[in-house]
């Protein structure tokens, strides 16, 4: 049995039994953050407070859904957005932030590969990341599932027909996952249970760990120095906190985190209010229909560049450049050769291969909305390629990087 | 100054990806068609002056109109109900008591002359289908014909509701009712709406046994519009949403631009009405509109002090870190 | 040091502007709660009266909840007019009165069952019994059923909305708001 002695104070006798001050210094007051960092840094917080502003509308949304396919799509449009006291503001705040929140993912996730933060070290925090971005993938399709619009019946039946397999023809799989033959309401029920419960579960399981792979190799800087914590939080506690290199998370951190995240909320506020079209999709307000696919169906913009490498090949090549894609990005610590951890900008070819990725990545994520077609469809093609090229290109290049 | 550099690389990025997955694939995705303002080019200009007493003699009289059409407001009961006269016509005749402000007088001119041709509909009915339209034209009581029709016309416009008598809902319903139902309930001005079906607004009813008739008759009259028109027509409850303003005004004005072949006929509406009408639209799918723009306008406002007062904070704690 | 206290009155300034979003927040969370409008529309139940018979209970249903309806025999109506607490609590629709309650004992909620022989209410969950005119006799009920809103309408009651009589047994103490 520990010593206890009587408390002094309310926070005294919650710190002999939850440590709280031994909490708030390790997590808050001395958590160390280099000084040289930019708004960039701020993303995390970002997608931090947009993943509550999706769990908390998501709340109110489950108050009143239907997950039936006869009272699905009326329980979204009529109950909530026209009867619900504010049902109209979480619903359209839910969709707005499910779409901006993948903008983030990839501004945060391309912050990371131009500083090199996934390497010498830090690999854990860039699997964990990539981790979490499936998780939100899945998170978001289950949960276009659930308004069970056109759009969403059609892009269920779509991509579970890939688990088929191509040439595989494996039906029985599909039916399976599915539930029934075709989307229905086993399919709408069961995708609702991993949108509301076992997927947000697992995202929250994976931000724990993404956190605490940060921990140790402590955040990175725009430079990839490699600080000395210890002397640099040395100083700071001594009083000299401007000639120190590092800041504590809180408050310095926090207050820039903070100015970053009220200017991405003034943006997103505005997209909820005035222009949300591209998050709501005007074809997903036709109730399912399943003798009928509308004329352009095609996924949500943060899916277009993956599904665009699934289209101008052959059915089983399209598979497999698209399971290709899929797990690509999990092998980037691996794939680089060199042990350069600094920015882009100072590695050679990785410069360019880093700006030839982000440009094919948007070619592709446009190619992929258009109708496939005439000059299109030919970009597409190449700019599937490109993507698979460059990938195998990456480990040549930065083999024979120089040493930074 | 580097940070704003990356700002600028970031956001052009996001601007440049944004614009060619929306607006620019949706160009390639969607025709435009832009609204001619409901002039309706292709149909003849009046030329008559019409006279309102005589108009009603025809109407009640030669032009045989009462054979078919209701005038609630003129006392004048339809000759059948709903559900026989659509298995007999394919679709309900509408009441002409709000015609005359509802519909362009061009267009009805060109109606009551000849129908299949007003509606755009001659694709379906003429030598070579040898369908005939429901609606028989109207080749005159003896007199010059022009001036016949102008002056049913002219009497349409008399009994009709005038400036703002005509409701959004009424509109919709003459204009669309008989062929759209709306199952959305709304509440305008205090007052709530039932659903809307294609015979009425459905009443509420204490035992199942009299619901359940009720919607027989529905599904009766529904099946024969799917006779009449090959495919029933979509409800329209979520449609200002799903389609938007501009294409259900450029829609209903003509309906061949978007769906070539389509059995939906011009509905002839004057400028007026179609604003009604998709302000009915908007009561029924986007009832929240105005409170999302009030909400929205004073969330825009305190979020830019939030900004200010979360910038005020940081400046004053990096002071000391500079 | 010098600048702590501005530094801390601006922290506490940003949380106090944080906390005025976090309020409306709520607000609008508060709201969503609300009961919906169909809901509260759905509050009005007409009742017609006319086939019924003397002492034979009728159970009718408003916002989901059982109503009682006993038409008062010749017999019934003097035995409640020797008691000025019976007699309040009965409605008079054209020539016949009516004991009408929210069938749900005021105590916690079970529906009582009516004994026409002995013209009493008996509840089976704690013994509690209510007179013809439903006024509690025995506990541990704390009174007697609740009567709806009501307003008389010719020979019909529409329940809900709040006429003349129903008024004045709220402010004579005869019912509770229910």
């Amino acid at each position: 049995m520990a010593h206890f002695t009587k408390a002094t104070s309310l926070h005294d006798w919650l710190n002999q039994r939850l440590a709280v001050d031994t909490l708030r210094r390790v997590l808050a007051t001395e958590y160390w953050i280099p000084k040289n960092i930019n708004f960039l840094w701020a993303m995390g917080m970002v997608l931090a407070i947009t993943f509550a502003i999706l769990l908390v509308s998501g709340i109110f949304l489950l108050m009143y859904y239907q997950p039936n396919v006869d009272l699905a799509f009326d329980s979204v449009n009529y109950t909530i957005m026209q009867e619900v006291g504010y049902g109209w503001l979480w619903r359209h705040v839910h969709g707005v932030a499910a779409s901006v929140v993948f903008l983030i993912i990839y501004i945060h996730m391309f912050t990371g590969i131009y500083y090199g933060s996934y390497k010498k070290g830090r690999e854990m925090i860039w699997i964990s990341g990539m981790l979490l971005f499936v998780a939100f993938s899945a998170e978001a399709f289950s949960g276009y599932m659930l308004p069970w619009g056109q759009m969403s019946y059609w892009a269920g039946m779509v991509i579970t027909n890939l688990f088929s397999g191509g040439s595989l023809h494996a039906d029985g799989l599909v039916e399976w996952i599915r539930g029934d033959y075709v989307p229905a309401q086993a399919f709408l029920n069961r995708f609702f249970m991993l949108h509301v419960l076992l997927i947000p579960v697992a995202i929250m399981g994976l931000i724990g760990l993404h956190f605490g792979a940060l921990r140790i190799p402590h955040v990175n800087n725009q430079d990839g120095e490699e600080l000395d914590f210890e002397a640099e939080a040395a100083k700071y506690k001594s009083g000299d906190k401007a000639g120190s290199k590092v800041i504590a998370f809180v408050n310095d951190f926090m207050s820039k985190d903070m100015m970053v995240v009220s200017i991405y909320l003034i943006f997103f506020f505005y997209l909820v209010f005035f222009h949300f079209d591209f998050a709501m999709d005007p074809v997903n307000f036709d109730p399912a229909d399943g003798l009928k696919t509308p004329a352009h169906i095609y996924p949500e913009w943060y899916f277009l560049w993956s599904y665009e490498i699934l289209r101008p090949f052959s059915t089983n090549v399209g598979l497999m450049a698209f399971a290709f894609a899929q797990v690509i990005f999990m092998l980037l610590p691996f794939l680089d050769r060199s042990p350069n951890a600094v920015p882009a900008s100072r590695r050679g070819l990785f410069k360019f291969w880093f700006w030839a990725m982000l440009v094919d990545m948007i070619v592709l994520t446009a190619m992929g909305k258009v109708p496939p077609s005439g000059i299109f469809s030919t970009i597409g093609l190449y700019a599937a390629l490109t993507f698979i090229g460059l990938w195998i290109l990456l480990p040549i290049i930065t083999m024979f990087e120089k040493k930074a | 100054m580097k940070e704003l550099f990356i700002l600028a690389v970031v956001t052009t990025f996001t601007l440049v990806t944004y614009y060619l997955v929306e607006p620019f694939a949706h160009s390639h995705m969607h025709k435009h068609h832009e609204s001619e303002k409901f002039v309706y080019e292709d149909l003849p200009a009046l030329t008559k002056q019409g006279d309102v007493a005589r108009g009603k003699d025809l109407v009640m009289g030669a032009g045989a109109c009462v054979g078919c059409h209701a005038i609630k407001v003129e006392g004048m009961a339809a000759p059948m109900d709903a559900v026989t006269s659509a298995s007999a016509y394919g679709v309900n005749p509408p009441d002409l008591s709000d015609a005359g402000s509802v519909f362009d007088a061009k267009f009805l001119a060109a109606l009551i002359k000849n129908p299949a041709h007003a509606l755009m509909l001659e694709h379906k009915y003429n030598d070579k289908t040898g369908k005939t339209f429901p609606m028989p034209p109207f080749y005159g009581a003896g007199g010059d014909l022009d001036q016949e029709i102008a002056d049913m016309v002219a009497y349409l416009q008399s009994i009709a509701p005038k400036g703002e008598e005509l409701t959004p809902k009424m509109a919709f319903e003459t204009a669309c009712g008989r062929c759209h139902a709306v199952h959305y309930q709304y509440e305008k001005d205090g007052e709530r709406h039932p659903a809307w079906t294609q015979i009425g607004e459905h009443p509420t009813f204490k035992h199942k046994q009299d619901e359940l008739a009720y919607e027989t008759q529905v599904l009766d009259y529904q099946d024969s519009l799917v006779k009449y028109l090959g495919k029933l027509p979509p409800d329209l409850s979520m449609y200002i949403r799903s389609r938007g303003e501009h294409f259900l005004s450029t829609f209903a004005e003509n309906p061949q631009n978007y769906l070539k072949g389509t059995a939906m006929p011009r509905v002839g509406l004057n400028a007026e009405a179609a604003e009604k009408v998709i302000e009915h639209l908007a009561d029924v799918g986007d009832s929240k509109r105005h409170e999302r723009d009030a909400v929205g306008k004073n969330v825009m406002i305190y979020i830019i002090i939030f900004a200010i007062f979360a910038l005020l904070w940081k400046k004053q704690v990096w002071k000391e870190l500079h | 040091m010098k600048d702590n206290s501005r530094r801390g009155f601006m922290g506490k300034a940003f949380g106090a502007v944080a906390g005025v979003g976090a309020v409306a927040s709520l607000y609008a969370m508060k709201r969503s709660w609300d009961p919906l409008p169909s809901v509260k529309a759905a509050g009005f139940t007409t009742i017609d009266m006319s086939g019924y018979k003397d002492n034979e209970l009728v159970t009718e249903k408003w916002r989901g909840k059982p109503i009682f309806v006993l038409k008062q025999s010749a017999e019934m109506l003097a035995k409640a007019k020797t008691n000025p607490k019976d007699l309040e609590r009965l409605i008079q629709v054209g020539d016949s009165h009516f004991m009408v309650c929210v069938g749900l004992c005021t105590h916690l909620g079970c529906i009582p069952g009516y004994r026409p022989d002995t013209q009493d209410f008996l509840c089976a969950c704690h013994g509690g019994m209510y007179d013809f005119t439903a006024e509690v006799t025995k506990a541990p009920p704390p009174r007697g059923l609740d009567i709806p809103p009501f307003k008389i309408d010719g020979n019909k009651l529409v329940l809900g909305e709040e006429g003349p009589e129903y008024k004045k047994m709220l402010e004579s103490g005869t019912t509770l708001k229910v």
